[in-house]
C-alpha cells in the first residue's frame, strides 16, 4: 500500500476501522467459497443429504451479506480518507503562496482525489483476498488430493511470474502509449479551444481531417502495443484454464480406476479455479489502482513538500493559520494609524534568482497617502504582501510603531489593515457576504459600505439584490464592479487604520475609474493609505509618490503639482 | 464544382454530422464499425461460452467417470475439456483486441463528428475552459460504452442463452430457474444500478460543484481570506461541503454494495434451487452436477453487468451532453444559394445595424458606418458598449436582426460565412496559441506563405526579436513555452498581417497588457496598418489622431463620431477618456 496513504489511514480512526472491517469482510467472503465448494461437492456427489442445501443457502446468504458489507465499508473508508486528505490539503493552501498553480490544486482536491476510490474499494480488498484465499485453497487441496495440490502449487506462481514478465517487457511501450493517448486528448482539446481562431483564418474545416489523421495514426500505434500488452491476459487466462484441464482429466481417470471418490473429485474441480481467481482479479484492478497511487502521490507532494530554500524566504503564509507562531506574537499597538518603517528590506522568492525587493528603506508616516509606481514586476505588489505578512523579509525588517512585524500577532495586525487586491476574488456567496467578508457586520453596515463604495447602484439591479450569489457560477460582474465590491469590503472594516490598494483601477475604463477614485478618497480619510497605482487619477490622491524599479526604490520622478510632502524616501 | 454546390454540400454534410452524434448507438453505425463490433462481441461470447463449456464438460467427465464406464466413453469429454481450456484464452485475447480497436475507431469518429458540428456553431455560450475539457472527456465515454457496457452485455446475453439451453436439455424446470436467476443478475440489477446512478448523480453533481466552488474560493481567494481574517470560516465551509458530498457518496456506495450482494446471493440461490429441482425431478447424478456447475459459471459474465449499469448511466449522460453541444444552432443562417464573393478592393457599409444576443436588450442598436478602401476607422467605448459584437457581425459569427452589412453593395447574408471571413477578418478577441511550434502557430494564417512572407509579418508585428530568441521550432501552448500577454497579442497581429485580408479587423489588440507594452504595441500597429482598410476596436486613445474616423459606441448606439481633433473639442465620453489618459502621458 502507498506509504503515506497507509500512515494517514492508520492515523484516522474512521478510515482505520472501516478499512480493516472492509478487508476482513472481503477475506471472510473469500474463505466462505471453500465452505460453499465443500457443501456443493457433498450434495452433488450424493454424500450429503439433500438437507445440506439449507446450510449451503445460508453460506450463500452470508457471502452476499459480506459482499454488501464490504462495499458499504469501503465507501465509508474511501470518503473518510478523502475528507482527511482534503483537510490536509486545505491546511497547506496558504503555505503554498500565491505562486502555486492554484488551478491544479482545485482540481486535485476535487475530482483528482476520486481516483483513490478504485484503489481503496477495489484494489486493496482484492490484494487482501489474493493474500489469503489461494493459500487456504492450496491447503485444503493438499488435504483432499495431493496430486491436484501439486499441480496447482506448480502452476499458481506462473500467474504473477508471467504477469510481471509480460508487464515488464511491455511497460515502457505501454506507458508511452498512454502518454500518447493523453496527448491525443490534448490535441483535440487544443483544436476545439482554438476554433474561433481557426475560423477567423478559414482553417477550421481543414483541421477536421487533421483530427481524423492524428486519431488514425494513434489507433494504429496503440493496437500494435496492445497486441503485445494483452499477451499478459492471454497467458494468465491460459494458465488458469489449462490448469483446470490438467486437474480435471487426471482426476477423471483416477475416478475411473476407483482410486478417488466423487466428492473429493468434485471438490477439487470446484476449488481449483478459486486458487487462480483472486490473483487474476487483483491483476485486472492494477491499472486503475495505479491511477489512485498517482493521485495520492500528487496530494502528498503538496501536503509534504520537498524541503527546499531557506525557511526565512519561504512565503510566510504557512504561519498565518493562527498567526501566533507559538503564542509569542505580541498584540499590535492599537489606536490611530501606525508609523510603518521598512529598514533595508530584501525579499527573495524561493527558487528565483533575482530579488523581488532589494534593500528597500521607507518610512510611512501615520495618515500619509503614499502612491507606489513603477513598471510591472518592479516589486510593488510584493511590498504590499510584505506589509500584509504574506511574505517575510529575507533580510532587513519591517517596524510597526517601532515593533518588528515578525513579532506581531498577524491576525491582530491584519485586523487593522484593509486590502484591495488587483484582482479581488469574489466568493461563491451572496453580495452581502462578499462585502462582510471576515467581519461581523450586520445588513445595515453592509449597505452603508456598499453605498460608500458605489456598489449600491448596481447591487439593486441584480436579480436578488444583495442576496445574489456571486463567484464563478454566480452573477457576472464587470471588472469595475468587482473592484467596487472589494472596496466595499474595506469600507466594512471601520477599525482598519491602514489601507493597502493594489492597482485598483487597472483595466477599468475612465468612468469606472472615477467612481473608484472618489470612493478611495473617502476611504483614505483618517487612515494611512498605501496605493500601488499607475493611473494619474489614483496617483493624484497621494501625498507622496515613490517609484520602484527592479525591486529597488529609485529617486522619485518630479512630484505632481498637488504633492504636499514629496521627498527622498531613503 | 461551383461554389454554390460546394456550400450546399457542406451544409448537408453538417446536417448529417450533427445527427450522427444524436444517438448513443449511432457511434457503432459508421462504416465497417458494425462488422467489427459484431466480431468483438462474438469473440467475447466465445470466450465466455468456452468458460461455461469447460466447467460443464469437466463436471460431466468427473461425475461420469465416477460411474466407472469404459475409458472410450470419456474420450470425447477429455478432448472437450482440453479444447475449451485452450480456446478460452485465445478468444479472450481476440475480444480484447477487437474491442479496443472498435472503441478507438468509435472515439476518433465521435471526436471528428463533434468537431465538424462545432465549426458552424456560434460561440458556445458561457463555456469556460473547464466545460470544454469536460466535453472532450465526454467523447471518451464512447470507449466505455463499447468496452465496458455493450460488448460485455452482448457476451453475457449469448452465454446466458446458451447456458439456459444446456440446462433445458437436461431439465426444463432447471432451465427456467437458471433463466430467472440470470434475468435478475444480468438485467434487473444493471437496470437498477443504472437508474440509481442516474438519480444519485443528479444529487451528487451539485454537491461536487459546491465543493469545487468552496475549494476554488479557498485557493483563489487565499490572499483575500488571509487579509480579512476570514480563512477559518471558508475552511469550515469547504469541509462542510466535503461532508455533504461524502454522505451522498456513501449512499451511492450502499446502492452499489447492495447490487453486488444481491448478485452473489442470486448466483448461489439459483444453484441451490437448480439442485433442488433436479433432485425433485429425480434427475441423475451426472446431469444434476452438469446443470449445477453450468448454472454457477453462467453467472460469471452476468455479475459484472451491475457495475456496467452504473457506468452506462454516466455514458448516456455524457453522450446526451455531446448531442446537445453538437446541436448548438449555427450562429448564422447560410444562404441556400450564396452569391459570388465580391472582389477586393472592398467597401464595407454597416447600415442601421441591430444585433441582439438572446432575448436581451440589443447589443447593437442602429449602428451605421462606412469603411472605404484604405481607410482606418477606430471604434471606442466602455466595456459592454457593443464593440466586439460589431466585429462579430462583420465576421458573420452573430446573426443580424435588422439593418444590413454590405460588401461592395452585396448583403453579407447572401454570402457564405466562410467567404465573408476570407474577406473580413483579423485579430479577434482572445487569440489562441496552439500547442505547436512558433512557425506552425503563424502558418495557420498562411499555409502557403513563403518564409519571407512570414518573416515580414513577424517584423511588422515587432515580434522578430522574440522569434529570434525562442527559435521558430519552439513549442508553445499549455505544455510548452508560456507566452506573455504582449507576445500573444503580437503573435495574433502577425497572423492577421500574414493572412492579409482585404478588410482587417483588430479587436482590442492592447487588451490585458500593461501600459508601457500597450503603448508600444499600439504604436507598432498603427504603423503596420497604414494604407490598409482597417477597423480597430480599442479603449486606448493614444495615437488615434492617425486614423481617419473614430466612432464612439455607448450602449449599442453611436454617440459620437469624427476625427480625433473634433472629438477632443467637445464634451463627452471621448474627451473624458482622453483627459484621463493624457494625465498618464506626461508622467511616462
Amino acid at each position: 500500500m502507498h506509504k503515506d496513504l497507509l500512515r494517514l489511514a492508520r492515523a484516522e480512526r474512521s478510515v482505520r476501522i472501516h478499512l480493516a472491517c472492509c478487508l476482513a469482510a472481503a477475506v471472510v467472503a473469500g474463505l466462505l467459497v471453500l465452505v460453499q465448494a465443500e457443501l456443493l461437492a457433498g450434495v452433488l456427489s450424493g454424500r450429503f443429504a439433500i438437507a445440506a442445501l439449507l446450510p449451503l443457502a445460508l453460506v450463500v446468504a452470508c457471502r452476499g451479506l459480506l459482499g454488501w458489507a464490504q462495499g458499504v465499508l469501503a465507501g465509508r473508508a474511501a470518503t473518510a480518507l478523502k475528507s482527511a486528505l482534503r483537510r490536509l490539503l486545505f491546511g497547506r493552501v496558504e503555505g503554498l503562496g500565491p505562486a502555486y498553480r492554484s488551478g491544479e490544486l482545485v482540481t486535485l482536491a476535487g475530482r483528482g482525489l476520486d481516483a483513490l476510490d478504485p484503489y481503496l474499494t477495489g484494489y486493496l480488498p482484492s490484494v487482501a483476498v489474493a493474500g489469503v484465499v489461494p493459500l487456504a485453497v492450496v491447503v485444503r487441496l493438499f488435504v483432499a488430493d495431493l496430486a491436484t495440490a501439486v499441480i496447482v502449487v506448480l502452476t499458481l506462481p506462473l500467474i504473477p511470474i508471467f504477469g510481471a514478465l509480460v508487464g515488464w517487457t511491455t511497460k515502457t511501450v505501454t506507458e508511452r502509449q498512454w502518454r500518447a493517448l493523453a496527448r491525443l486528448g490534448g490535441h483535440f482539446l487544443d483544436v476545439v479551444r482554438g476554433l474561433p481562431t481557426l475560423r477567423a483564418f478559414g482553417r477550421a474545416r481543414y483541421q477536421a481531417s487533421v483530427i481524423r489523421e492524428v486519431a488514425e495514426a494513434h489507433r494504429a500505434a496503440t493496437m500494435r502495443t496492445l497486441r503485445v500488452a494483452f499477451l499478459s491476459s492471454l497467458v494468465l487466462e491460459l494458465v488458469a484454464s489449462l490448469s483446470l484441464a490438467l486437474v480435471a482429466v487426471p482426476v477423471g481417470l483416477r475416478l475411473l480406476s476407483g482410486s478417488l471418490d466423487l466428492r473429493t473429485a468434485l471438490l477439487v474441480l470446484l476449488l481449483a479455479p478459486e486458487a487462480y481467481l483472486p490473483l487474476r482479479a487483483m491483476g485486472t484492478r492494477f491499472h486503475a489502482a495505479m491511477e489512485g497511487v498517482a493521485a495520492a502521490d500528487e496530494a502528498f507532494a503538496v501536503i509534504n513538500p520537498p524541503q527546499e530554500a531557506g525557511r526565512a524566504t519561504a512565503p510566510a503564509g504557512a504561519a498565518t493559520g493562527t498567526g501566533k507562531a507559538g503564542g509569542a506574537g505580541r498584540p499590535a499597538p492599537a489606536g490611530g494609524p501606525p508609523e510603518i518603517r521598512l529598514e533595508d528590506v530584501t525579499v527573495r522568492y524561493p527558487g528565483r534568482e533575482e530579488t523581488a525587493l532589494d534593500r528597500v528603506s521607507l518610512v510611512i508616516e501615520p495618515g500619509e497617502r503614499l502612491a507606489i509606481v513603477g513598471p510591472s514586476g518592479a516589486g510593488k505588489s510584493t511590498l504590499l504582501h510584505l506589509l500584509l505578512g504574506f511574505v517575510t523579509p529575507s533580510e532587513g525588517r519591517v517596524l510597526v510603531d517601532g515593533t518588528d512585524l515578525a513579532g506581531l500577532d498577524l491576525d491582530e495586525w491584519r485586523r487593522r489593515l484593509a486590502f484591495v487586491p488587483q484582482r479581488p476574488h469574489l466568493f461563491a456567496t451572496s453580495v452581502a457576504d462578499n462585502i462582510a467578508l471576515g467581519s461581523a457586520a450586520g445588513p445595515e453596515e453592509v449597505r452603508a459600505a456598499a453605498a460608500a463604495a458605489q456598489v449600491a447602484e448596481f447591487a439593486a439591479a441584480l436579480p436578488q439584490g444583495y442576496d445574489t450569489p456571486l463567484g464563478e457560477r454566480g452573477a457576472n460582474l464587470s471588472a469595475g464592479q468587482r473592484q467596487r465590491v472589494a472596496l466595499a469590503r474595506a469600507f466594512c472594516r471601520p477599525a482598519a487604520r491602514v489601507l493597502l490598494l493594489d492597482e485598483p483601477t487597472a483595466r477599468l475604463d475612465g468612468r469606472s475609474e472615477a467612481a473608484i477614485v472618489a470612493a478611495t478618497r473617502r476611504l483614505a480619510e483618517g487612515r494611512t493609505a498605501i496605493i500601488v497605482a499607475h493611473r494619474p487619477a489614483m496617483i493624484d490622491l497621494a501625498d507622496r509618490v515613490v517609484r520602484l524599479d527592479g525591486g529597488a526604490l529609485v529617486p522619485p520622478v518630479p512630484a505632481p503639482p498637488i504633492s504636499l510632502q514629496g521627498g527622498e524616501a531613503r | 464544382m461551383s461554389r454554390a454546390e460546394a456550400t450546399t454540400k457542406t451544409a448537408m454534410k453538417t446536417a448529417t454530422e450533427t445527427s450522427a452524434v444524436a444517438s448513443p448507438l449511432s457511434v457503432v453505425t459508421g462504416t465497417g464499425m458494425g462488422r467489427r463490433l459484431v466480431l468483438a462481441a462474438l469473440a467475447g461470447a466465445a470466450a465466455d461460452l468456452a468458460g461455461v463449456a469447460l466447467i460443464a464438460s469437466a463436471a460431466w467427465l468427473i461425475t461420469r467417470a465416477a460411474e466407472q464406464p469404459p475409458l472410450a466413453a470419456l474420450s470425447v469429454a477429455i478432448v472437450a475439456v482440453r479444447a475449451f481450456a485452450t480456446t478460452r484464452g485465445v478468444f479472450r485475447y481476440g475480444e480484447r483486441l477487437a474491442g479496443h480497436d472498435v472503441a478507438l475507431r468509435a472515439q476518433a469518429g465521435t471526436r471528428e463528428r463533434l468537431y465538424r458540428a462545432l465549426i458552424p456553431a456560434g460561440p458556445l455560450p458561457q463555456r469556460g475552459a473547464d466545460l470544454l475539457s469536460r466535453m472532450v472527456d465526454d467523447t471518451d465515454a464512447v470507449q466505455d460504452l463499447l468496452v465496458r457496457c455493450l460488448l460485455p452485455a452482448a457476451a453475457a446475453l449469448i452465454t446466458g442463452v446458451a447456458a439456459v439451453v444446456i440446462a433445458g436439455f437436461l431439465l426444463p424446470a432447471a432451465a427456467f430457474v437458471l433463466a430467472a436467476g440470470l434475468l435478475v443478475a444480468g438485467v434487473l440489477l444493471p437496470a437498477g444500478t443504472a437508474a440509481a446512478a442516474r438519480r444519485w448523480s443528479a444529487r451528487i453533481a451539485p454537491a461536487r460543484a459546491d465543493l469545487a466552488a468552496r475549494v476554488a474560493d479557498l485557493v483563489h481567494g487565499a490572499a483575500d481570506l488571509a487579509a480579512y481574517g476570514a480563512r477559518d470560516r471558508a475552511l469550515s465551509a469547504a469541509m462542510d461541503a466535503d461532508g455533504r458530498l461524502s454522505l451522498l457518496e456513501r449512499g451511492q456506495a450502499r446502492i452499489n454494495a447492495t447490487a453486488l450482494g444481491v448478485g452473489m446471493l442470486t448466483q448461489g440461490l439459483t444453484v441451490v434451487v437448480v439442485v433442488l429441482t433436479a433432485q425433485a425431478a429425480g434427475l441423475g447424478r451426472v446431469a444434476t452436477a452438469v446443470a449445477a456447475l453450468t448454472a454457477l459459471v453462467a453467472f460469471e459474465p452476468a455479475l459484472p453487468l451491475a457495475a456496467a449499469g452504473e457506468r452506462f448511466a454516466g455514458v448516456v449522460a455524457a453522450l446526451r451532453r455531446l448531442r446537445e453541444t453538437a446541436a448548438t444552432a449555427p450562429a448564422v443562417r447560410e444562404p441556400a444559394d450564396p452569391a459570388p464573393a465580391p472582389e477586393p478592393p472592398l467597401t464595407v457599409e454597416v447600415d442601421d445595424l441591430v444585433v441582439r444576443h438572446g432575448g436581451r436588450e440589443p447589443a447593437l442598436n442602429g449602428v451605421s458606418l462606412t469603411l472605404t478602401p484604405g481607410r482606418r476607422v477606430a471604434v471606442v467605448g466602455p466595456s459592454g458598449a457593443g464593440k466586439s459584437t460589431l466585429l462579430s457581425a462583420l465576421m458573420r459569427t452573430v446573426e443580424i436582426e435588422s439593418g444590413a452589412i454590405r460588401l461592395n453593395g452585396v448583403d453579407v447574408r447572401r454570402l457564405s460565412s466562410d467567404d465573408v471571413r476570407a474577406l473580413v477578418t483579423g485579430l479577434t478577441q482572445d487569440p489562441y496559441v496552439f500547442q505547436a511550434t512558433v512557425s506552425d502557430n503563424l502558418r495557420l494564417a498562411g499555409p502557403q506563405a513563403s518564409t519571407e512572407d512570414i518573416e515580414a509579418a513577424v517584423r511588422r508585428a515587432r515580434l522578430d526579436a522574440w522569434t529570434e530568441r525562442t527559435g521558430w521550432d519552439a513549442v508553445l501552448g499549455e505544455d510548452g513555452r508560456t507566452v506573455s500577454g504582449g507576445q500573444l497579442q503580437r503573435l495574433a497581429l502577425a497572423r492577421a498581417l500574414l493572412y492579409d485580408p482585404p478588410v482587417l479587423l483588430l479587436d482590442e489588440p492592447a487588451e490585458a497588457l500593461d501600459e508601457e507594452t500597450a503603448d508600444l504595441l499600439m504604436a507598432d500597429l498603427l504603423d503596420a496598418t497604414r494604407g490598409r482598410t482597417t477597423l480597430l476596436v480599442t479603449h486606448r486613445l493614444r495615437g488615434l489622431e492617425q486614423v481617419d474616423e473614430i466612432v464612439v459606441l455607448e450602449g449599442g448606439r453611436v454617440t459620437q463620431r469624427g476625427a480625433h481633433a473634433d472629438l477632443v473639442a467637445v464634451p463627452g465620453y471621448y474627451r473624458d477618456l482622453w483627459e484621463s489618459e493624457a494625465l498618464t502621458r506626461h508622467r511616462g
